[in-house]
């Protein structure tokens, strides 16, 4: 069912554009309007589920670790595996951020004839995220040149490799092909594994249609259907600069792109999307195992009321003397 | 909130990343009145296509020019009753838009687009 309403979903935003910007002429909401609100609402609920999510207490230190913990000095320690330091838990958060090394030790179990259960790597689902995350971000990162006239020498770098093949004009770009394959393998995958199906819900299928419309309408945008790209960046120019001109006839591709990436950024704070600053507050990951070296205070711990044994002889010093009892304080 | 200083700096530099165009272009004095003017130097009243579509696809139409004479070896075009040569050194440039800088690069520059097309042509200067 989640996979229909995802669908459907997607299939009414586009529909919406169709209608909003072609029949009804809505120019101005769909390219100012709902691209500022998107935005606003996405760095406003970014901030407050991160400011959310740093109030919450982490009562114990709940490191996952993979190797040998730092103990004595003849056994080694595994220091990205089981990190003991700040430095070595900054190590092991940037090869998880920028590789995914989690999903690196991906293992699947499988029920062979036999009945035999077997286990053995799989490293499909770390391909195929790494694919996408980083042809994601090359594609995310290139559309700045639209909103500044800032030329980054490592943009360019990263867009001559990226266009090596010199095929047709404008030349392809791989990120393009690559972000189109991976997240329909992503798709491929909840869809085709019972067990991944079963637990997948509207909200993993929204996310997958959503970008693969971005991606189709770009693609479509920048190969197919020709858009005027100096009007396009007049637009955005004026969108970063406060002071907007929606021009005319940008055509109705542009404004399918611009409302969907809008919608997903409107989306990102109340969906599983929030990932991306999630994977850097999880205590799993962002603490150091040195439980034995370093005490861990569980900010939950109640004020416990105390009575010292002053304050006890300070009390019943009257009785105590009476009965003559021995006092640490005569007075 | 625990962890408060390190979580803010953080959520900090993310702000600014996103926002990044919006404080770059203001603290370059970027105006958003911009506009590239592409001036057309000689005025024949007419292109190989009309304005508009010259203005979204005439990538469209290089390459595919590019092609037929390349591969196909066809090297003429009818435009409206008139033969043309499918050339951009000596169609495109050298009948009306030989001002390069003023023309091409005027577009090209603003959105930030490097075409390959100059890998292999030359560019018309002015013999003085």
């Amino acid at each position: 069912m989640g996979i229909f309403y995802g669908f459907v979903a997607v299939v009414a935003l586009v529909l919406l554009v169709i209608f909003g910007v072609g029949a009804l002429g809505l120019d101005t909401l769909f390219a100012v309007v709902i691209p500022y609100a998107a935005i606003a609402l996405f760095l406003i609920g970014f901030a407050y589920r991160v400011f959310k999510w740093a109030k919450s207490p982490v009562p114990y230190k709940i490191t996952t670790t993979c190797g040998q913990q730092k103990s004595l000095p003849w056994i080694k320690n595994n220091k990205l595996d089981c990190p003991h330091s700040t430095w070595a838990v900054i190590g092991r958060m940037a090869l998880e951020v920028l590789f995914f090394r989690s999903l690196f030790r991906n293992t699947k179990s499988e029920l062979k004839s036999g009945p035999k259960l077997v286990h053995g790597d799989e490293k499909y689902l770390w391909l195929g995220a790494l694919a996408f995350h980083w042809s994601f971000l090359i594609v995310f990162a290139r559309h700045y040149r639209f909103f500044t006239n800032w030329e980054c020498s490592v943009m360019t770098l990263v867009n001559n490799l990226d266009s090596f093949f010199q095929i047709g004009l404008p030349m392809l770009y791989m990120t393009d092909l690559i972000l189109v394959g991976a997240v329909t393998f992503l798709f491929l995958r909840r869809v085709l594994s019972p067990q991944l199906r079963y637990i997948s819900l509207a909200a993993d299928y929204f996310p997958l249609f959503l970008i693969f419309g971005i991606a189709a309408s770009g693609i479509l945008m920048r190969y197919f259907m020709r858009v005027d790209i100096v009007e396009i960046k007049n637009l955005a120019m004026g969108l970063v600069g406060f002071n907007p001109a929606v021009p005319e006839g940008l055509g109705i591709i542009f404004y399918i792109h611009l409302f969907l990436v809008s919608v997903l950024f409107a989306y990102f704070p109340f969906s599983k999307l929030m990932h991306m600053p999630g994977v850097f507050m999880s205590p799993t990951r962002n603490m150091a195992n040195d439980n034995r070296a370093r005490r861990h205070i569980n900010p939950q711990n109640p004020e416990v009321k105390i009575h010292t044994y002053e304050e006890y002889e300070d009390e019943f010093r009257d009785v105590m003397k009476a009965s003559g009892l021995p006092l640490d304080k005569e007075e | 909130m625990y962890n408060s200083g390190k979580i803010i700096i953080g959520l900090l530099v993310f702000v600014l990343a996103a926002t990044f165009p919006i404080w770059y272009n203001a603290a370059t004095g970027q105006s958003d009145e911009y506009k590239p003017d592409p001036k057309i130097v000689v005025d024949t009243g007419y292109c190989v296509a009309e304005t508009n579509y010259m203005r979204k696809a005439h990538m469209d139409l290089l390459n595919d020019w590019r092609d037929r004479v390349v591969r196909d070896g066809e090297r003429f075009v009818n435009v409206q009753g008139e033969v043309m040569e499918m050339s951009l050194t000596n169609t495109c440039m050298m009948k009306c838009h030989w001002n390069k800088e003023d023309f091409c690069d005027e577009c090209h520059n603003y959105a930030e687009v490097s075409p390959y097309c100059w890998d292999c042509h030359l560019e018309p200067k002015e013999v003085e």
